[in-house]
């Protein structure tokens, strides 16, 4: 009787699965662990989801950023019919940013791709080329602005004296509307290259060198070496490439900015955004629409970005 | 070789008002929108810096580390040697001033504070954010003019002027008498100079509007000689279509001109344009008395003259002269002080204090003493005595949004395709109907 008596509880025991004392939290680890997810949580609430949130109300509404909340007046979709409609440079903006994201893809990115596999082979004075890349990545802005445009200004700038432009055939980089965006686009890849170049040569870096040598072995040439085993080694590297790259085309903002605050060929979201929004100029329901909209273009790649990565987890 | 742009002696405040932010922009501007929100809660606590301290005064001042914040200083030192009252100045970076304004005339601004003449101030007068200053007025020496663009729309007095900048059109004097030239007085005798001035070698207007505000004097130029100060007036306040005839006129007088303005002038500063004038490739310039800047060595060449007249019916007498000056906050902790103080800032003895630092300003007050004035300071007082009608350039007399982002690409626009004018002004005329809405 007793044996029968014992059996089923012994299955019962076997059916649960086994637990291990590590996951048994004392009382002060489950203090330390809410606070550890409740402090972050509440600085994304507030610094992220609020502003989000708020800007996407502020989109419906019509307000100067004068008196309190009850003097905001809710105009629902007027905001985003002026924006689409009676905005002349709305759309340049959104094909400029996109034209942004596709030259950054193409140019720089490729470009710092190459330095870094030339700078990585230890070649002579590779620091101070390193350096030199580099450079351009933490200048500040204002000097930044002020080193091209001593090589842009159409009168007393470098680049047309170097080119032996005089009077009339000189060319306006910054003020031809046809032209600026890729004088721009220029200077922003000068700055791209180097930021690209420094990643991957992180990356280059930590790629194990007997793949390369059992490539070798193998007898794969140099240019196979790097495409079959090399690049896809660094995969962790090229995602973060790849959000960079992402990320930097949808803030563009400064270069565009210290040029002309974003007008006449330059119209860019973020600068645009800003003459609304920051300083005197408060249209402050018309500049959230605007973030409104960045904020689902954002949206559309942080979506496929996730669900490549979660894809990836699963596999 | 190029001289670092300064903007440090802004022209108008839509020049300075946009920051060079970082590259968070996105999120900033994000976090702005909704930072605002949280504002009303602050003007609880709102209302000085002080508690009723009766010796003391707040001054907040929008120039700091320039030869301006040294006159503020002098002045403010001075007013404590005459009246005993102690003034707390609170000098803040220029553009943050700019920017932050509406936070801080909502929350605690300084008993008296920095601000100009024009749309803003009657707009801030409206909505109860600064004090009326009427029993401050009128004061010695002041004019009339002066006191008009003082006045708010309830027709009392919200401002003090203290100083100003006319603009003008600019000439080396050595280049007019090397080549015969005489100042025009209509739009034949310009158009007959400028011509002459071809002829000669020279590009007859310089033009530079890359920062997009030096348009708009030309502009303002135009429009005040085609249709007058009260049509400047209220077109600018939205009263008048942009998409009429009036308008038309001033883009079409404009574009017969454009052949004479410098070309590819949408690359250029309005610094690099000036040194076109300083190094006599060009003959004229449409621009503010700032432009002495570009003339550190031979600034006793530069002279200047009023726009010409282009309808007799209207004549010359209005001019863009952007005015600063003071206003007091709507709750001082210091009333009497801040009057007196405002009183003493418009006054020649406050003149006198800032012209110890070296550089005098041109004073609002007839009284002051102009011993001490450069030549072009004392042609632009003469310039500004003639006047009958005193305008605060474009961006200060309308909205500041409207300005910035619907003015300065559309003239932008206009200057790449001066033809096009049918389309621009419609253009300019629907946005305005968005933006003018209450």
């Amino acid at each position: 009787m007793t044996v029968t008596q014992d059996k089923p509880a012994e299955r019962r025991a076997a059916r649960r699965p086994p637990r291990r004392r590590g996951h048994r939290l004392t009382g002060r680890d489950r203090a330390v662990v809410t606070a550890m997810v409740a402090v972050p949580a509440l600085f994304v609430v507030l610094l992220v989801w609020f502003p989000a949130i708020a800007s996407v109300l502020l989109s419906f509404a019509s307000w100067s950023g004068f008196g309190g909340i009850e003097d905001i007046e809710w105009i629902g979709l007027e905001n985003y019919e002026n924006l689409t409609t009676n905005y002349p440079p709305f759309w340049p903006a959104i094909r400029h940013n996109l034209l942004w994201l596709a030259f950054l893809f193409l140019v720089p990115t490729p470009l710092g791709l190459l330095l870094a596999v030339l700078l990585d082979k230890e070649i002579r004075g590779t620091r101070f080329y390193q350096t030199a890349l580099y450079l351009p990545v933490v200048l500040s802005l204002a000097l930044v602005g002020f080193i091209w445009q001593l090589v842009y200004s159409r009168d007393q700038g470098l680049l047309n004296a170097v080119l032996g432009l005089e009077g009339e055939a000189r060319i306006d980089w910054y003020g031809d509307p046809e032209i600026n965006l890729w004088a721009v686009l220029v200077a922003t890849a000068w700055r791209h290259t180097g930021y690209v170049m420094l990643l991957y040569l992180a990356g280059l870096k930590g790629v194990d060198r007997s793949l390369r040598e059992a490539a070798s072995v193998d007898g794969a040439n140099q240019a196979q070496t790097f495409f079959r085993v090399v690049f896809p080694v660094m995969r962790p590297i090229n995602v973060i490439v790849l959000v960079i790259v992402v990320i930097e085309s949808l803030r563009a903002f400064d270069l565009v900015w210290v040029v002309n605050r974003g007008t006449n060929g330059l119209e860019i979201m973020a600068a645009l955004l800003t003459q609304n929004v920051v300083g005197e100029a408060s249209r402050i329901g018309f500049g959230s629409a605007m973030a409104v909209i960045m904020l689902l273009i954002s949206s559309v790649f942080i979506t496929v970005y996730l669900r490549v990565m979660f894809k990836e987890e699963k596999r | 070789m190029t001289r670092q742009p300064k903007y440090s002696r802004s022209p108008s405040p839509s020049a300075v008002g946009m920051p060079v932010l970082g590259r968070r922009s996105v999120l900033r501007g994000m976090l702005a929108a909704g930072a605002v929100t949280a504002l009303p809660s602050l003007t609880a606590c709102g209302g000085g810096s002080g508690g009723g301290d009766t010796t003391t005064l707040s001054f907040g001042s929008n120039e700091t580390g320039s030869v301006f914040a040294e006159q503020r200083q002098a002045m403010a030192d001075a007013f404590t040697e005459a009246s005993g009252t102690d003034v707390a100045l609170n000098a803040v970076d220029h553009n943050t001033f700019q920017e932050n304004i509406s936070t801080y005339l909502q929350g605690n601004a300084d008993d008296v504070f920095t601000w100009f003449a024009g749309y803003r101030m009657r707009f801030f007068a409206e909505q109860g954010l600064i004090g009326d200053v009427s029993d401050v007025w009128p004061l010695e020496g002041v004019p009339d003019s002066f006191k008009q663009a003082s006045t708010g729309n309830d027709g009392k007095q919200y401002f003090v002027p203290q100083q100003y900048y006319p603009w003008a059109v600019f000439y080396r004097k050595s280049v007019f008498e090397e080549n015969g030239y005489t100042v025009p007085t209509t739009l034949d005798q310009l158009v007959d100079l400028c011509e002459g001035m071809r002829d000669d070698g020279l590009v007859p207007f310089a033009f530079g509007d890359k920062d997009g505000w030096p348009a708009m004097g030309t502009f303002d130029m135009i429009n005040m000689r085609v249709n007058g100060f009260d049509f400047h007036i209220r077109l600018m306040s939205g009263e008048e279509a942009w998409n009429g005839p009036e308008v038309k006129a001033v883009f079409e007088t404009w574009r017969d001109l454009m052949p004479f303005h410098q070309t590819d002038s949408l690359g250029r500063t309005w610094q690099e344009a000036a040194q076109t004038l300083q190094r006599r490739e060009s003959g004229l310039y449409v621009l503010g008395t700032f432009l002495n800047e570009q003339f550190p060595d031979d600034e006793d060449d530069l002279d200047l003259f009023t726009f010409p007249e282009i309808d007799p019916a209207i004549g010359a007498t209005a001019i863009d002269a952007p005015i600063d000056g003071f206003c007091m906050s709507a709750d001082p902790d210091n009333p009497e002080a801040a009057r007196e103080f405002l009183a003493f800032l418009a006054s020649a003895e406050a003149a006198a204090a800032a012209e110890t630092t070296g550089l005098p300003f041109i004073s609002a007050s007839d009284t002051a003493d102009t011993s001490g004035y450069s030549a072009l300071q004392k042609k632009s007082a003469e310039l500004v005595g003639q006047a009958e009608h005193i305008a605060q350039f474009l961006d200060r007399d309308t909205r500041p949004d409207f300005a910035s982002t619907v003015i300065i690409p559309s003239l932008q626009a206009f200057i790449s395709d001066p033809d096009d004018i049918d389309d621009l002004v419609e253009s300019i005329e629907s946005q305005k109907q968005s933006i003018f809405v209450d």
